[in-house]
């Protein structure tokens, strides 16, 4: 399990698969694009605004899956101190708080229209937003410290705090929703999905799963190579004091052999 | 084509909503592209400054991109 | 238990000769309710509405402010590691912290919150729920904290960064120990809610020192 830890393992494992995921990345997008904005139905009640959805939903799901990603990562990483583990975690969460971002931003954009008003304390925007916060807090956290290894570390245990809160606060959200909410004109569940509106959700949530892997693979590479310019200049300013010192030592030698003679 | 754009009057929503989306993933792929070709670059800069000047010392790093 | 007594007795002795911590805390709940009234005018009906919110609220900002100090000062001075290294289990000793850290600010903070329920024109037939759902609460409270506060240890600026971890985990205590107030001034029972956050209070009393003790261990490597 920790070969995998290695940069050239890490490399030679997702070197040939990176093409593969950008193709598959592109083509899944680009056909639920054109599933989602010319070739589905309008929905009997939201109309054109159905297509926000096509946007919504992926947001809305990969903005949980990284959390979940990220906790699972927390995880591995407090019980087989994989150092991988913690590297992934960093690098999925600002990927998974853009996708949380967009999904309460087109939410907004779709909820204008549809019940008038750009934001409502339902249940589920409100876990959403808390979400965010969570997301925030963790990389607040992980780039607060100076040893970036120490970061990660702490990011870890908080995640996996977090993920143990998450199903709480949900909980919790949702009860606060139904007291202070009580029949109110604003309905979150929509018409169940139509058969034809499923292929361009479908495409849309793969698509955004793919590209979700293709930034991972990239931010890893950039993590691993930070590591390796910080170990590098570490060990460059023992190198550069040696030589100055050497340097410091023969001009005075020098110069005390040069008065001596004279 | 114009009632496509328009979409049903809903179209600045839409739109704005499909752009917010692509810009944001966009931007997102093109910052780490960036930072990652910057960090490449640094750090095979001073792998080959250290290696300069240490020529004894060298030991096969491992070879990342 | 004796390392659990040892710790306990320490830190409240220090909190208590050094004396201004809890007075803080007091003053800054004070001072922030007192705010509310300046913001939302002073209308007798209005500010009862939002007596249970704002002194909610306000509690569960005093006791995140107080948070810092838990480890800090131990941490810096190296009395932490110590802590760790000794042969007591660790949890125990956080849990000793935790209570302390309690006894020294949730404590005042139920203390002073009939105070400001009369103020803010709270009626009188909530203030018994007040009180009990803030025994219940604060020590949770403290309990999340100690979490974020052992996280932040050697991290750049600290204070703000706890706050940003610990509010989201707080929720839920400010969601049942508002409502339980708002269903008793409805003349509800507020049972329910107050089960629920004594639910909340065992879950984080039997796992938080778990998270708090390892994430100081992590401060320790």
């Amino acid at each position: 399990m920790h070969r995998f830890a290695k940069p050239s393992v890490f490399l030679k494992l997702t070197d040939p698969l990176l093409p593969w995921l950008a193709g598959a990345t592109a083509i899944l997008i680009a056909t639920g694009l054109y599933f989602a904005l010319f070739a589905s139905p309008l929905d009997y009640q939201q109309g054109d605004t159905v297509r926000i959805m096509y946007l919504h939903v992926p947001a809305a799901w990969m903005g949980l899956f990284c959390y979940v990603g990220m906790a699972i990562c927390g995880a591995m990483s407090l019980i087989w101190k994989h150092p991988l583990a913690d590297i992934c975690a960093r690098a999925t969460a600002p990927i998974g708080a853009t996708f949380t971002a967009l999904c309460l931003i087109t939410g907004s954009l779709w909820g204008e229209p549809m019940w008038g008003t750009w934001w409502v304390w339902d249940a589920r925007l409100t876990s959403m937003l808390i979400l965010l916060f969570l997301y925030l807090g963790y990389i607040a956290l992980v780039n607060a410290f100076d040893d970036p290894e120490r970061g990660s570390k702490a990011g870890s245990a908080l995640a996996l705090v977090g993920a143990i809160n998450v199903p709480i606060v949900k909980f919790s959200v949702d009860w606060w929703n139904t007291l202070h909410q009580p029949a109110s004109i604003v309905r979150m569940d929509g018409p169940s999905v139509d058969p034809s509106m499923q292929l361009p959700l479908a495409l849309m949530i793969l698509g955004f799963t793919c590209y979700y892997f293709v930034l991972l693979i990239l931010r890893v590479r950039l993590e691993l190579n930070e590591r390796r310019i910080r170990a590098l200049q570490l060990s460059g300013m023992f190198d550069e004091r040696s030589d100055q010192e050497a340097e410091k030592a023969n001009s005075y030698d020098a110069g005390h052999n040069a008065e001596a003679s004279q | 084509m114009s009632e496509f754009f328009s979409m049903g009057g809903y179209g600045s929503y839409i739109w704005g909503s499909y752009a917010i989306t692509a810009i944001a993933m966009i931007a997102l792929l093109l910052a780490t592209l960036r930072s990652l070709r910057n960090s490449r670059i640094e750090r095979d800069q001073l792998e080959t400054v250290l290696q300069a000047r240490r020529p004894r010392r060298t030991k096969k790093a491992p070879k990342a991109s | 238990m004796n390392g659990f007594l040892a710790i306990l007795q320490r830190d409240l002795r220090l909190a208590l000769r050094q004396g201004a911590d809890s007075v803080m805390v007091v003053a800054f709940f004070i001072v922030t309710t007192t705010l509310f009234p300046f913001g939302v005018g002073p209308e007798a009906n209005i500010l009862a509405r939002i007596a249970s919110g704002v002194i909610w609220v306000s509690a569960l900002l005093a006791a995140m402010l107080s948070l810092e100090r838990v480890f800090q000062t131990d941490y810096e001075d190296g009395t932490l590691e110590l802590l760790t290294l000794s042969p007591v289990s660790l949890e125990l000793l956080v849990l000793g912290k935790v209570l302390a850290h309690w006894l020294t600010t949730g404590l005042p903070l139920i203390i002073a919150a009939p105070l400001m329920a009369v103020m803010l024109n709270m009626d009188q037939n909530g203030f018994v729920t007040l009180m009990i759902a803030m025994l219940l609460g604060t020590p949770a409270l403290s309990l999340i904290g100690a979490i974020g506060a052992a996280l932040i240890l050697g991290a750049r600026r600290g204070g703000v960064l706890v706050s940003l971890l610990v509010l989201p985990l707080y929720i839920p205590v400010l969601i049942f120990g508002a409502g339980a107030v708002e269903a008793a001034l409805l003349g509800i029972s507020a049972t329910a809610q107050l089960q629920i956050m004594g639910a909340i209070l065992l879950i984080t009393l039997a796992a938080t020192p778990f998270a708090t003790a390892h994430a100081v261990r992590q401060a320790m490597e």
